[in-house]
């Protein structure tokens, strides 16, 4: 079995967000830059699971973006991973972005696509879908649990309200979030190997983008917070009946 | 045409896909258009009521195959009800079934797609929608350059107006479509109002010191018709559930009102927390993070103080 895991670069979670060049840029200086957590707690340590249990898996993982996002698939290798693929494309929309994804592993005749169900820098879930529908395959979204055997996928997944148990044949798609694998830390093997892991790059295709960002823009800043004394827990109430009017 | 999907569970249309049909109406107004909705399954109780949110005609797709959600069975009916209406902006609510389905759609349709939209567009130079980013810490405005557009509301996001009206629900013919994917168990949680769409919302952290202090969280969260969450460690610990757990790897959440009891407020909270329009903390630790995030809170031990607050809520509800 094929696996290809999706890898996105994402700006460490306790990164300070600010924006330059007239609010049109991400602010990168000084940023420490992580994969996706969902894309590698979930996606690939499930991934690497499933070739523990099975050494005739191969995973590869792919990455859309520029040269600078090479360390992050090379932080990914040394998790686990055979080999990498970084599409050569900067600032690609969701669309692009998934358009190369798709492209690729309809030409790698990849079994199944792993993804994170979402990036935490913009919050869009759509990679995954829009791979899927490019592919023509079903797509498990939101996934919790994920096994394969027969040619089979059978995954626990969030639906609104709930959860359920979905059967597909291979090939398909997956999104991936909690509760699917745990997290874990490269060894020193493992970051060893890493260095010597293939890395390609491959072209991009000249697929069209279908959004674009202007602009971005920072929440106002609060205006602090209102302490009420802790043996008067009734003017709490009352400020939030009266005046925030929230109760 | 603004057409606006809407999601139903247990018969009856979700307040979310209210939302979303009061805010399609809203760009229809904009734009000059109509708005109308489009339902797959059997037609909910409460369908004529999206008359009042400013819909005119409810389209119903009934399909023994559309009675589970299967994204590419959904995204294929949607493609060929949008056609055959000559749909031109598809708005979703922005849960887990628009997840699911709106970017198979969206790259079915090549319509560009902002999911997280948490406004009405911007029409004066282009169709700019501003969403949320970086879990919640700021904001985009994308630009959807497509003629077709597709936008997934959040919710909570939008402030709705009702007016009387009332909406004509018309069957819908669509091609049969044999899903890949079988559906072989569903647990559905009965009774609680669900987190993503309650408009407030109680939460509890490791400062409870126990399931068994859970108390002070349902007690209040069931006077204020509140949903119940918890932190990601309490969740972590099998106190609570953990479709509970709010946070960066759990759900993320904009309640009008956030209480939080005994939350400290790591940057991993305050990621899935911090669009909430007014936030409340309760912890004894001053230097506690949370507070920075905070509009109103209590320095103190809760085990003092929510007793307190409990009997003064009663008191201004009328709850003997």
């Amino acid at each position: 079995m094929k696996i290809l895991v999706c890898i996105s670069k994402t700006p460490d979670t306790t990164a300070k967000i600010a924006f330059e060049d007239n609010n049109k840029k991400f602010a990168a200086d000084g940023v420490q830059w992580i994969i996706n957590p969902y894309d590698e707690w979930y996606a690939l340590v499930r991934a690497i699971e499933l070739k523990e249990a099975d050494a005739s898996v191969s995973i590869h993982l792919i990455t859309v973006g520029g040269a600078d996002a090479e360390p992050i698939l090379r932080k990914a290798l040394a998790l686990g991973g055979d080999e990498s693929f970084r599409v050569h494309l900067e600032n690609g929309d969701a669309f692009q972005v998934a358009a190369q994804i798709a492209g690729f592993a309809k030409a790698g005749g990849y079994d199944l696509v792993l993804t994170g169900k979402e990036t935490i820098d913009y919050n869009g879930s759509s990679i995954g879908g829009m791979i899927a529908e490019l592919m023509d395959v079903p797509f498990l979204s939101h996934a919790t649990q994920l096994n394969v055997s027969g040619g089979k996928a059978t995954a626990v997944r969030e639906i609104e309200g709930g959860e359920e148990t979905n059967e597909a044949a291979l090939p398909l798609v997956v999104s991936c979030q909690k509760g699917m694998a745990e997290q874990r830390i490269p060894n020193m093997k493992g970051i060893m190997g890493a260095r010597t892991k293939p890395l390609k790059v491959v072209d991009a295709d000249t697929t069209a983008a279908l959004t674009s960002i202007e602009r971005f823009e920072l929440p106002p800043a609060k205006a602090g917070v209102k302490l009420v004394p802790a043996d008067q827990p009734e003017e709490l109430v009352r400020l939030l009946h009266e005046e925030a009017r929230v109760i | 045409m603004v057409l606006v999907f809407i999601d139903q569970n247990e018969g009856t249309i979700k307040k979310s896909s209210f939302e979303a049909a009061a805010y399609g109406a809203a760009i229809a107004q904009q734009t000059g258009k109509t708005a109308e909705a489009i339902l797959l399954g059997d037609t909910p109780a409460d369908a004529d009521q999206l008359g009042n949110y400013g819909i005119s005609k409810v389209h119903v797709v009934n399909q023994a195959s559309l009675k589970t959600m299967d994204a590419q069975v959904y995204a294929q009916v949607l493609q060929e009800a949008a056609d055959t209406l000559h749909a031109e902006i598809i708005i979703f609510s922005n849960n887990t079934t628009a997840k699911a389905v709106a970017p198979r759609l969206s790259a079915r349709m090549k319509a560009g797609m902002v999911s997280g939209a948490i406004a009405l567009p911007d029409t004066t130079n282009g169709f700019t929608v501003k969403k949320s980013v970086f879990s919640g810490k700021a904001f985009a405005h994308v630009n959807i350059l497509t003629d077709k557009k597709i936008i997934a509301l959040n919710p909570n996001a939008f402030a709705v107006t009702t007016s009387s009206g009332s909406a004509s629900v018309h069957p819908l013919e669509c091609s049969a479509v044999q899903p890949a994917v079988s559906v072989t168990q569903v647990n559905k949680v009965v009774g609680e109002i669900p987190l993503s769409e309650a408009s407030v919302v109680v939460s509890g952290g490791r400062g409870l010191k126990g399931p068994e202090n859970w108390g002070f969280v349902t007690e209040l969260a069931g006077l204020l018709g509140a949903a119940t969450a918890c932190s990601r460690p309490v969740a972590d610990i099998h106190w609570r559930p953990h479709h509970e757990h709010v946070g960066q790897t759990g759900l993320a959440i904009a309640p009008n009102l956030y209480i939080a009891i005994g939350i400290s407020g790591a940057i991993q909270h305050l990621a899935g927390v911090n669009r909430s329009k007014t936030i409340v903390v309760i912890n004894k630790d001053p230097e506690a993070p949370f507070f920075k995030a905070a509009d109103y809170g209590i320095v103190g031990d809760l085990f003092e103080v929510m007793p307190k607050i409990i009997a003064e809520v009663k008191r201004i509800k009328g709850v003997a």
